[in-house]
């Protein structure tokens, strides 16, 4: 499916509308107001807009397909989770990426967060392959920066970050059209689970912070709660 | 059920019980299941969790229930009893409790939609010590995992699928400190975790199921 019917019938997006979210909250309510009526699909073209794969298409408002069969659209759908799923896993394979660069773990801890970083990867790869077989285009990797200081604070954000990561995959699971693409999104939501957990051991926090049962996080939280980590 | 199915999922050969692998382990459950019941029959829990649950989504959380019921009996009943200390006696208490909840939550969502929670069975748990019960539980967190896991597309209704997916995310979180606590990988699936089936789940519980 080419990018243009991704980013269809919505409203028109603003080119660079990444930054201006970055640096302008009312813009940001705008923008979770959109994606609010719109649904994934929008946010598929907030990434693609924000990754700048396509900053073309964001102001051509290009016209829909006549194609909008019920497949059709849950394809859509799937292929805006998807990608907002692939932005997620690209920021925590570049985070983990910086973790070990920085060298602030040795031993048990630093061989789990290599782990830990190398399955993200493959989270990365699975999950443009995905939406690469729904005909659709990967999001591009974002700019991403992380404040990597001391060891303590590292592993402070990395729960925060897996523990984010679990929540949003929780969160659009009950949003996902098709079975095996729901199939695919729960065999990654609970590894993590599993990191968000085991990191949780490292820093003495709780493994389950949210008790019994995980609470889900959607798109504009999740949004909300990255924002600092967007270049 | 065939061993061949079992033996199909290599992955799991990887996780020991007891010092057994898992694979063994899987065997020696189906084999004994088969000896009881005869090979072709599905074991009388799962029959009754069909025949009460109303069909559809009831009937897979009363599948879901019964293995809460496990996982509940073992750390609030055996946990109390096999002398645990430390942070495997925390652990026991607090992912316990929260198995509890998850009976409690199953149960009431059955009945929201029309079926008949199934009863608790009786469960026999053959550990002895500490080290013996967590591998048992590293076994019932990662094997309810992907029972979650492979139930969870079947589901119809979006509600029970929040839910049923707000509880394997704890049972992954327990899966994970446990493995950590006797060190396993938190990860024994890889990247991606491994769905299991019914028949799977079955094999690998059956032999903790009285009646």
């Amino acid at each position: 499916m080419p990018v243009d019917s991704v980013i269809e019938n919505d409203a028109p997006q603003p080119a660079g509308i990444v930054e201006q979210l970055v640096r302008d909250d009312s813009d940001r309510k705008r923008f979770l107001k959109m994606a609010g009526s719109a649904g994934a699909a929008s946010f598929g073209a907030f990434v693609l807009a924000a990754c700048g794969s396509s900053s073309s298409s964001s102001s051509s408002t290009a016209a829909a397909p006549a194609a909008t069969t019920a497949s059709s659209s849950a394809n859509t759908n799937d292929i805006g989770i998807l990608n907002y799923a692939l932005t997620l896993e690209y920021l925590e394979t570049a985070f983990y990426a910086k973790v070990i660069e920085a060298k602030l773990f040795g031993g048990a801890a630093g061989a789990l967060l290599k782990t830990f970083g190398a399955q993200e990867a493959q989270h990365v790869a699975a999950l443009k392959a995905a939406v690469t077989s729904l005909g659709g285009t990967p999001v591009a990797k974002p700019e991403s920066k992380f404040p990597i200081t001391t060891a303590a604070a590292t592993a402070e954000l990395a729960y925060t970050v897996e523990n984010l990561g679990a929540s949003a995959y929780l969160g659009q699971a009950p949003l996902i059209q098709s079975k095996q693409v729901l199939a695919s999104a729960l065999a990654i939501h609970t590894i993590e689970a599993r990191h968000a957990a085991s990191i949780g051991t490292l820093v003495k926090k709780s493994v389950t912070p949210d008790g019994g049962f995980a609470k889900p996080a959607d798109m504009s939280e999740v949004l909300a709660a990255v924002k600092p980590f967007l270049a | 059920m065939s061993t061949t199915t079992q033996l199909q999922n290599p992955e799991l050969a990887e996780v020991e019980v007891h010092g057994l692998t898992r694979a063994s382990f899987m065997v020696r459950g189906a084999l004994a299941a088969g000896a009881v019941y005869g090979v072709s029959s599905v074991a009388p829990f799962v029959s009754q969790a069909l025949a009460a649950g109303g069909g559809g989504d009831a009937e897979i959380l009363n599948f879901a229930l019964t293995l809460e019921y496990l996982e509940s009996a073992f750390y609030n009943e055996k946990g109390k009893t096999v002398g645990l200390s430390g942070q495997a006696k925390t652990y026991a208490t607090d992912f316990g409790s929260q198995e509890a909840e998850h009976v409690k939550a199953l149960t009431a969502a059955i009945k929201s939609l029309g079926g008949t929670p199934v009863a608790k069975p009786t469960f026999v748990f053959p550990v002895s010590n500490q080290s013996s019960f967590l591998a048992l539980a590293s076994t019932l967190e990662n094997t309810g995992v992907g029972a979650y896991n492979g139930a969870a597309p079947k589901i119809s209704s979006k509600e029970v699928l929040a839910e049923a997916g707000s509880i394997v995310q704890i049972e992954a979180r327990h899966a994970a400190a446990i493995n950590l606590l006797i060190n396993k990988s938190p990860t024994p699936n890889g990247a991606f975790d491994k769905p299991l089936t019914e028949a799977q789940v079955l094999a690998a519980v059956k032999p903790l199921i009285k009646e």
